[in-house]
């Protein structure tokens, strides 16, 4: 008991979770927000199966998603004009065979080669089929869209997909087995190869491995499980345009797995949750906001490569071996952590006066600044914010050298322990 | 005694230069050959050339009677034949555990499998543990390869290429840039672990060879010289004047 419980206890908690989690948040905002994580959770793991598990950047991937949205919706229509009738509940599988297909066939071309020709091939796939959405007017309709009614055919067991709760807990239930199955894939002798043929290709080809097979297979299931997510999208706004197959959705799902991290299976859920709250939560406080997110995104990508969930893995070495290597690290990381902070509230003072003064209240003086009333055309709040940077500037680089060393005097001592 | 690896005219150009130039070696089944040499002589492009790495420019390369040349590596380690690196080249990332088993995943037929968890395949399991127990690295299976010492990471390189069962073994100077008391552990274990297998190895130190191989072929200028006992290549007058005259004494 104790052993399953330890076995399976993680995904006990997390189907208790998905159940519970609209009963804690009861707005509709939540709902909405809820909804969309979940499907974009789907596409973020979908994605980290290419970009984390095999190695391969795509600036591309929306394709699948995007697909298996417009035939969903095209099969509800359809589904409504008296097309033979597939349950709406059962369409993750739908867009998942859409996605698989397709995935299939440009896999087969984009993964003969790893590495920046992949990419390449990725971005004109992806360019390819968003000019087809204006082109091909008929299955597109061009930047309109189309829509759909969810609520079709029979009702069984009084599910119509009418109120969004049931569509809440049609996503969580996807959600739920997508994300089981991709976790399983990463320990099966497939997922395994993946990750071999992304560290050393070469070594993978002298044990007996096809890499370009291996990219491929990688590249089919990851579109697969995309097509799901992007079918359980349409359903969800009961429309789709032609952003589901274009660059801002493959670059935003970019975003969500590099900044929760792309090492680790947990990371691409951190960066989607965090990602999708604040696109709609930070949107209302600040105009700036994609400046910030820009901003983070350089930050992830300079001190912390391995996003989020690398920052939380890379000490786990140290814990493993002895907790007390961990305690020697708190102070310099609380030091590194203020002055990071100082700096960041001097900046964001600065950005947010410049962006009042220019775009928002241009001639205006009079502006809240975390909650504190200035005048713009005051010489303080600036002096402040100036100092503030350099503060933190200067503490950075007093805290960060301390942060690298005590770090590498835990690692010396993890490896004296592993060769004693 | 049979021909396991038999190399015909084997010619190997990166553009006008010559690097391997007519080459006739026969492998014997079982045996453990040596392939010594100076700098540059052309011994690791030779074995690129027979594991599948570069692609000959003239001539024939059979295993078991099965033309290998210019087939791609993973064709020619599914048929049996495995090497190893001279620059380390395993998974860093990955536990010592998982490089060992990356090494078996094909040869025990699980392949592409994505629908069984490689952890429930008892096969897989033992196996790779048996390898690690001859590696004399049960206990550190669980480390990150990436932070095993250097000379551990030599021997888990060895453990790799073995992993897959193959009948022919290519070591590509397993002993660089080891420690005297490294390269003595190094010889046993490999003598351990090739047992019953042919091996062939290249090698710099000669201490190693002479006390490995059954039969020794000298490469100088991408050209075998002579191929026979060790006892015999000592007293080999070109060998000697090509080779052992100015490096060993």
């Amino acid at each position: 008991m104790k052993t399953l419980l330890r076995k399976y206890g993680v995904w006990v908690a997390a189907a208790i979770l998905f159940a519970v989690l609209p009963a804690v948040f009861t707005s509709n905002f939540a709902l909405t927000l809820l909804c969309k994580m979940g499907v974009l959770i789907i596409f973020a793991i979908a994605y980290n199966m290419l970009l984390g598990q095999g190695g391969m950047l795509s600036f591309g991937h929306a394709i699948y998603f995007g697909m298996a949205g417009y035939c969903s919706i095209h099969l509800l229509n359809g589904m409504a004009e008296g097309m033979p009738y597939f349950p709406v509940s059962l369409f993750p599988l739908f867009g998942a065979l859409v996605g698989l297909v397709m995935g299939i066939a440009i896999g087969y071309v984009s993964t003969r080669r790893a590495g920046t020709t992949f990419a390449m091939i990725s971005l004109g796939f992806g360019e390819m089929v968003t000019a087809m959405t204006l082109i091909f007017v008929t299955f597109f309709n061009g930047e309109d869209g189309i829509q759909a009614d969810r609520w079709v055919g029979p009702e069984p067991f009084g599910i119509t997909y009418g109120p969004q709760i049931e569509v809440y807990y049609l996503i969580a239930i996807w959600c739920f087995l997508a994300m089981i199955a991709m976790y399983a894939i990463t320990k099966t002798p497939f997922g395994r190869m993946s990750n071999a043929v992304r560290d050393n290709p070469e070594r993978a080809e002298f044990v007996g491995y096809n890499t370009q097979r291996v990219r491929w297979l990688a590249f089919s299931l990851s579109a697969m499980f995309a097509g799901a997510a992007g079918s359980l999208h349409a359903i969800n706004y009961e429309h789709i345009g032609f952003e589901s197959v274009s660059a801002i959705q493959s670059g935003a799902v970019l975003f969500m797995v590099f900044i929760g991290g792309a090492g680790h299976f947990l990371g691409p859920i951190i960066g989607t949750v965090l990602l999708v709250f604040l696109d709609s939560t930070l949107a209302d406080y600040t105009e700036a906001w994609l400046l910030y997110l820009g901003l983070v995104f350089v930050a992830i990508i300079m001190f912390a490569p391995g996003g989020l969930a690398g920052l939380i893995v890379m000490h786990e070495p140290m814990w493993k071996t002895d907790v007390r290597l961990l305690r020697k690290l708190f102070v310099p990381y609380l030091l590194a952590l203020g002055s990071s902070l100082i700096l960041l509230i001097g900046a964001i003072g600065i950005i947010e006066m410049i962006y009042f003064i220019t775009i928002i209240a241009v001639g205006r003086v009079d502006m809240h600044l975390f909650s504190i009333p200035i005048k713009v055309n005051e010489v303080t709040p600036w002096l402040v914010c100036t100092a503030l940077i350099a503060v933190g500037v200067q503490g950075c680089r007093l805290s960060y050298p301390k942060v690298a060393e005590s770090w590498n005097d835990a690692m010396i001592a993890v490896k004296a322990r592993i060769a004693g | 005694m049979s021909t396991v690896l038999k190399m015909a005219d084997v010619s190997k150009s990166f553009g006008q230069a010559e690097i391997i130039r007519g080459i006739n070696l026969e492998i014997e089944k079982g045996e453990r050959h040596a392939i010594i040499g100076p700098n540059g002589a052309g011994k690791s492009t030779l074995f690129n050339l027979i594991s599948g790495k570069y692609k000959v420019t003239s001539g024939t390369i059979d295993f078991n009677g099965q033309p290998i040349h210019n087939r791609r590596p993973f064709e020619i380690n599914r048929l049996g034949l495995a090497r190893s690196f001279q620059v380390t080249n395993i998974f860093p990332r990955m536990s010592v555990f998982e490089n060992v088993r990356c090494g078996l995943l094909w040869a025990t037929g699980h392949r592409y499998s994505f629908w069984q968890l490689v952890d429930r395949q008892k096969d897989v399991q033992e196996r790779t543990k048996l390898i690690l127990e001859q590696l004399n690295m049960s206990s550190r299976a669980d480390v990150p390869a990436g932070l095993l010492s250097y000379a551990d990471q030599r021997a888990l390189e060895i453990g790799i290429t073995m992993a897959g069962g193959g009948e022919v073994l290519l070591l590509d100077e397993p002993t660089a840039g080891m420690s005297h008391s490294e390269t003595d552990y190094a010889v046993n274990l490999i003598r351990d672990i090739t047992a019953g297998k042919t091996l062939l190895i290249v090698e710099h130190d000669m201490g190693v060879v002479f006390d490995l191989a059954d039969r020794i072929s000298v490469l100088v200028y991408g050209q075998i010289i002579a191929t026979d006992t060790p006892e015999k290549i000592r007293k080999n007058a070109a060998v000697q004047e090509a080779y052992l005259g100015t490096e060993a004494h």
